[in-house]
């Protein structure tokens, strides 16, 4: 089995970056990454896109190219298209590619598997048609393909971008429909002096906002009983706003809160989290380096809070810095040498957060769905099954997996985890730390028997 | 199946032939598959195995598991796969009641 000083695990801003650096400490690095292309969400295809849809997708996201091209050199082993469904302990890391499985060791992993939507469970939001505002993002990045009649809902700074994004296209949303209120951005406001140090940030949202309101695409806020009709897809979505009861007839339907760390591979292994109540989500347990409480597993980026690209990058780096001070390639003060000026950016790129966590607080009701609504898409659990199952008794999600289905699909809980430690917290009168999480168990994506059957082949392919 | 695209395509790409459940269509060459499939005008892609509820892409990028499909005897994520020539894949077969009555 081949064996890497450091494997890392996802190509977007902070593996990228985690894998130059340490590669320029000279550390020998495996970089894992699902998609065929590197950049992960926010740089998708970056370097495919640039040139065709530059103008559209502006110039932070043409930033990740820098990334991309840092990962060309000898000592990074880049592995595209490659799906890890085990994190063991002896750091051993098993994954499918090509149809087959294989298996690498390292002596630090970087979990650099950034985030996942926060799931939005409103009526109707299974059908065909209804998707995540990020979903809408990888179309445009990945695709060159844009939903003509859309209706992008729920809050956070996301919808701005691809909102301003579509404009530019010449494909503008049908409307906005937010659920954040005056209420929550005058909360927001004694974040604002904190803030000001990440000021690029509220200015490109500011100017967002302006090529919005210039192309006149109508904006509602402080929407509250947001749902989806359709039979067999969206047709409209309704909500209330002022005291009136709207309904905008759509082909698609943009949905987003914000997102969360993506946790599976972190729990896998067993990393502690804890819940972040400014964030309402779980965040690993990690330090200042991004170790953590399990020997030589280190997060970066997203994954171990959500702070944004630019963060994320810096957190790759120090996250990098460490793994080498451990390996010995560095000694610790040269160490915190190169990583001072690392932390300060970071600090920088990361201070807008609190205002915009307070500004663009998640929709109430999705978080405490009504009883009918399908809150695991998977084996459709409703809101109203977890509760029933609360009430006869059903502490944590595990015992309410059990009993209800609800995380044992496919997707393992990714999109229905945090509503049904959130119902369960509700129902009982805990908090989120005490009413828990699924227990993530490996195979944490699915594999096939022929996939694991191909791994004992000779390995010439496998790790190719 | 639609075939006025609710999608726009901002480029014009090479075509491939592709087969969804029969039907022939074409998409541009190396596309992302269920990018292609919508932008062609396809708005099913599945029907659940638990009610036979249609389902389509929702996160495209391979964590949500709506935009299966069947091709080649197992099921797989439409938003990890890239549309090549001559590709066959079909609706996942997996309604309730065709689960209820044992096949697949």
């Amino acid at each position: 089995m081949e064996r890497f000083d450091l494997a890392i695990i996802g190509a977007g801003p902070a593996g990228m970056a985690a894998a130059a650096e340490a590669a320029q400490r000279g550390l020998a690095v495996a970089l894992l990454d699902e998609q065929n292309r590197p950049g992960g969400q926010i740089y998708r295809e970056v370097d495919r896109a640039a040139g065709p849809r530059g103008a559209i997708l502006g110039p932070d996201y043409l930033h990740g190219a820098s990334l991309t091209a840092g990962i060309a050199r000898p000592e990074i082993r880049y592995l595209p298209g490659t799906v890890v469904w085990a994190v063991e302990d002896g750091l051993r890391i098993s994954f499918t590619r090509d149809g087959r499985g294989g298996q690498l060791e390292a002596d630090r992993v970087i979990l650099a598997t950034g985030a996942l939507e926060r799931p939005v469970p409103v009526p109707g939001w299974t059908l065909p048609g209804v998707m995540t505002a990020g979903a809408a993002q990888i179309l445009l990045k990945q695709s060159g393909v844009l939903p003509r009649r859309a209706v992008l809902a729920g809050s956070g700074p996301l919808l701005y971008l691809i909102a301003a994004q579509m404009v530019r296209a010449g494909t503008p949303p049908l409307a906005l429909v937010e659920t954040q209120t005056r209420a929550s951005l005058r909360a927001a406001g004694r974040h604002l002096p904190g803030a000001l140090r990440g000021w690029r940030y509220l200015a490109k949202g500011l100017k967002l906002l302006a090529e919005i309101r210039r192309a006149g695409v109508p904006r509602h806020t402080g929407a509250t009983a947001i749902a989806v009709e359709g039979g067999t897809a969206a047709e409209a979505l309704t909500f209330r706003c002022k005291g009136r009861t709207h309904r905008i007839p759509c082909g698609t339907v943009l949905l987003h809160h914000g997102v969360v760390p993506n946790t599976q591979a972190a729990r896998s292994i067993g990393v502690p989290h804890l819940w972040s109540p400014a964030q309402h989500c779980f965040v690993p347990e990690t330090g200042t380096w991004g170790e953590t409480a399990k020997p030589g597993i280190l997060i970066a980026g997203d994954g171990a809070g959500i702070h944004g690209a630019m963060a994320a990058e810096y957190a790759g780096r120090i996250a990098a810095l460490k793994a080498a001070e451990e390996l010995g390639r560095i000694s610790a003060p040269e160490r915190d040498r190169l990583a001072s000026p690392l932390l300060r950016a970071r600090s920088r790129e990361s201070a807008v957060r609190p205002f915009l966590d307070a500004a663009y607080p998640p929709y109430a009701e999705a978080l405490q769905p009504a009883d009918g609504t399908i809150v695991c898409r998977c084996e459709e659990v409703t809101a109203g099954s977890i509760r029933s199952h609360a009430r006869l008794g059903c502490l944590g999600p595990n015992q309410a997996k059990a009993f209800s289905r609800a995380g044992m699909g496919p997707c393992q809980g990714r999109y229905c985890g945090l509503t049904v430690t959130a119902l369960l917290a509700d129902a009982h009168g805990q908090s989120p730390d005490e009413t828990g999480y699924y227990r993530i168990r490996p195979p944490i994506k699915p594999v096939t028997l022929g996939e694991l059957a191909a791994m004992d082949e000779p390995p010439s392919h496998a790790t190719e | 199946m639609k075939t006025d695209s609710l999608f726009l395509e901002l480029e014009e790409a090479p075509r491939v032939r592709i087969w969804f459940d029969g039907q022939p269509l074409d998409v541009p060459e190396g596309a992302n598959l269920a990018a292609a499939l919508l932008a062609v005008g396809v708005q099913v892609f599945r029907h659940t195995p638990v009610s036979g509820a249609p389902r389509a892409p929702y996160c495209m990028m391979g964590a949500c598991f709506e935009c299966l499909v069947e091709t080649g005897g197992t099921l797989r994520q439409a938003c990890m796969m890239e549309a090549e020539d001559g590709l066959r894949i079909s609706r996942p077969h997996q309604t309730a009641a065709e689960v209820r009555d044992g096949t697949l």
